[in-house]
């Protein structure tokens, strides 16, 4: 907690406060019995990163990314989103933060029935104050954008798993949050379409979407520019080289 | 501690969702299951339609009673020649002076006995007028009544032309009729001018007057009214098809009074020789109507409404458990659990309103059949048919309480788990 943040690279112009800053974050689930499922730890992701974490089932990797969407409270450490100390705000702004700061991509989707691929990335725009008009629009083009600029009147049943992913994460940029978090998104995936998707990620971090993915998969794993290891709640970065060695075999 | 150089942008730290938002969600919402949703609301629609319904019926039914008990009604007494035992032997109980001891009695304004005199089988059955001359004409079947003068003065009628017999025609027994209005113009007397006579069975009245109208006993504009007396000397008591009556009429409030006194009055003897016909209560008629039928009837558009408040809170119940990964999402994409609440309040109170909408349309409808079937004139309040689909949407309200509380503490994290 002493350390001071992650030093300023540009000389002149101040840069922007990293994403993510992780400061001794922890989280113990209260029992009884209680469990450490996130154990302190300090991270810092900036602006423009993708970051993968890996890690065997039930490792904290969930309760991790839960930390840093604002879906849950650390227990312990503070956490800075944008530079905001996320400790700091109410129930009611960590609500606001989230719908405007963060985008969520679910392994299963989460997609509503019944309605259609423009109305689910609509729905996205709903509580963060977009006004009524521009709605519509704006979902249009993030659906052109992940390319089903052709399916936009389509119910997901309608859709096969690829393209509900690609609809999940029209939903997830379209508010144009500044970090993007991905919890298993090809899990569901079979290897090709598993592919469409990561090259879209691959695609908006191009574009300078700030990513966190979590993954089962080595090769996924692999195309982030950082890994982070989450093994019994503990939280490491992992060395570059060690990843592309995996990737070559 | 952790300084910055610049100051962190500070978000807006809420989150807003319009009125207009949260409707059309709750429309989203409900019409993923349309068929659900319809059947959900069915309780509110039978709740809120009983409601309508039984108001409505009882506004109709008490308009009808009202336009048929006016303050006439209640000022009329009828008494009613039974005979009691001696109905065979007595053809008329009511003696000569009935009318004057009946105007006796307190709180009494005018009476009179009358009856049909029935020509039928007689050797001459016609009413003809003379100036319209040839014996083969005539009036067939005509009503003829024979009455004491204060049948006339009861039945408060208003007069044409000439006048009304009186006690000293029925005293004397005189030839002379009063018309009505309905009769005269068919017989073709249109005026008193030539005093004009009719010949009743061959017998010729002198007409004294025409009735143009009278307020009760209408069917006296299409007779010829004669008094009794003189009736009974040339056909005799009445016929036991058409026993005589007397009509009363009183002061407001006696007639149930004098109701009680009357047989004593005619005939102390014989009391048991008349029927005397009251008034109804009108308070007792409305209540009657409104309590025994219209309070089980509202009882039983509460317990509707109940059903319908208790089956909506159940569905809305299950939504909410079937919709929580919906729910969790919503919350990660910003979503108060203000807004969840909101959210599923405005779909059960949209669910009661449709339910009373629809309510209030079957019971108006309801309403107007019964009325249609009835001859009545359907009466309901327009503050009933308002006030309907305001209840249905309160019903909706209070069910939705408990389930959308449950929404809003669903938490994100367990949600997103599923
Ligand atoms: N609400 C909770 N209460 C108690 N313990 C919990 C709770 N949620 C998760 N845990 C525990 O915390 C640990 C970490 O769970 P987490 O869901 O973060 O794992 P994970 O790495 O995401 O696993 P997977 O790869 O299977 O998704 C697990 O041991 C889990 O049982
Ligand atoms: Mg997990």
């Amino acid at each position: 907690m002493t350390e001071p943040g992650p030093a300023p690279e540009g000389a002149t112009a101040p840069p922007p406060p990293p994403v993510i800053e992780f400061h001794g974050v922890g989280l113990t689930y209260p029992g009884p019995p209680p469990v450490p499922a996130l154990l302190p730890c300090d991270l810092t992701v900036l602006t423009g990163d993708y970051v993968t974490v890996v890690g065997p089932s039930g490792s904290g990797k969930s309760t991790f990314l839960n930390i840093a969407g604002l879906l849950d409270r650390p227990t312990s450490g503070r956490y800075l989103l944008d530079g905001v100390d996320t400790g700091a705000v109410g129930d009611a702004g960590r609500t606001a933060l989230r719908g405007r700061r963060i985008g969520f991509v679910f392994q299963s989707f989460h997609l509503l029935p019944h309605r259609s691929a423009l109305e689910n990335v609509t729905l996205a725009l709903l509580y963060n104050g977009t006004p009524r008009g521009q709605r519509l629009a704006l979902a249009r083009e993030a659906l052109e954008r992940v390319g089903l600029g052709h399916r936009l009147d389509a119910v997901p049943s309608r859709l096969s798993g690829g393209e509900r992913q690609r609809v999940a994460i029209a939903r997830a940029v379209v508010a144009r949050p500044s970090l993007l978090l991905c919890d298993e998104p090809t899990g569901n995936l079979d290897t090709v379409t598993a592919e469409s998707v990561l090259s879209l990620l691959d695609q908006l971090h191009g574009e300078g979407m700030t990513l966190l993915v979590i993954t089962h998969d080595r090769e996924v794993a692999a195309r982030g520019r950082r890994t982070v290891t989450i093994r019994d709640g503990v939280l490491r970065e992992r060395e570059q080289q060690h990843e592309e060695s995996g990737v070559r075999t | 501690m952790i300084r910055f150089r610049r100051a962190p942008r500070v978000p807006r730290l809420t989150t807003r969702m319009s009125p207009r938002d949260l409707v059309s969600e709750a429309l989203g919402g409900l019409l993923q299951r349309p068929g659900r949703s319809a059947l959900t609301s069915l309780g509110t629609v039978l709740g809120v339609g009983t409601f309508v319904a039984v108001l409505g019926l009882t506004a109709t039914t008490s308009a009808q009673i009202d336009s048929t008990f006016n303050a006439l009604t209640a000022t009329e007494v009828t008494v009613e020649d039974t005979g009691g035992g001696d109905a065979d032997d007595v053809p008329l109980s009511f003696p000569d002076d009935a009318q004057q001891r009946v105007e006796k009695l307190h709180g009494v304004e005018h009476a009179g006995v009358y009856w049909q005199v029935g020509l039928e089988g007689r050797e001459d059955d016609t009413v003809r007028a003379t100036l319209t001359g040839d014996a083969g004409d005539g009036e067939r079947g005509a009503s003829v009544v024979a009455a004491d003068p204060g049948l006339l003065g009861a039945v408060e009628p208003t007069l044409r032309e000439g006048r009304l017999f009186g006690a000293w025609h029925s005293e004397h027994r005189q030839p002379v009729a009063v018309l009505g209005a309905g009769l005269a113009s068919r017989l073709g007397i249109t005026s008193l001018e030539n005093a004009p006579a009719v010949h009743i069975g061959g017998r010729a009245f002198t007409v004294v007057g025409i009735l143009d109208d009278v307020e009760r006993q209408t069917s006296l504009l299409l007779s010829v009214i004669v008094p009794r007396t003189t009736a009974e000397d040339i056909w005799g008591p009445p016929d036991d098809s058409s026993r005589a009556k007397m009509l009363v009429s009183t002061d407001v409030g006696a007639a149930r009074q004098i109701a009680d006194e009357l047989p004593v009055a005619l005939d102390p003897a014989h009391q048991d020789r008349f029927g005397a016909v009251p008034p109804p209560d009108p308070k007792a008629l409305r209540s009657s109507v409104s309590n025994d039928l219209g309070q089980l009837f509202l009882l039983l558009a509460c317990v509707c409404l109940v059903i319908g408040a208790v089956g909506i809170a159940n569905t809305t119940l299950v939504a909410v458990l079937e919709r929580t990964p919906e729910i969790g999402l919503r919350r990660a994409l910003g979503a108060r659990g203000i807004h969840v609440t909101g959210q599923f309040l405005t779909e059960s109170a949209v669910l009661g309103l449709l339910g009373g909408l629809v309510g209030a349309s079957v019971g108006t409808l309801v309403v107007v059949g019964v009325a249609v079937a009835q001859h009545w004139t359907a009466v309901v309040e327009p503050l009933t048919v308002a006030t309907a689909p305001a209840a249905g949407m309160l019903t909706g309200l209070l069910a939705g309480v408990y389930p959308a509380w449950r929404a809003a503490r669903i938490q994100p994290v367990e949600a997103l788990r599923r």
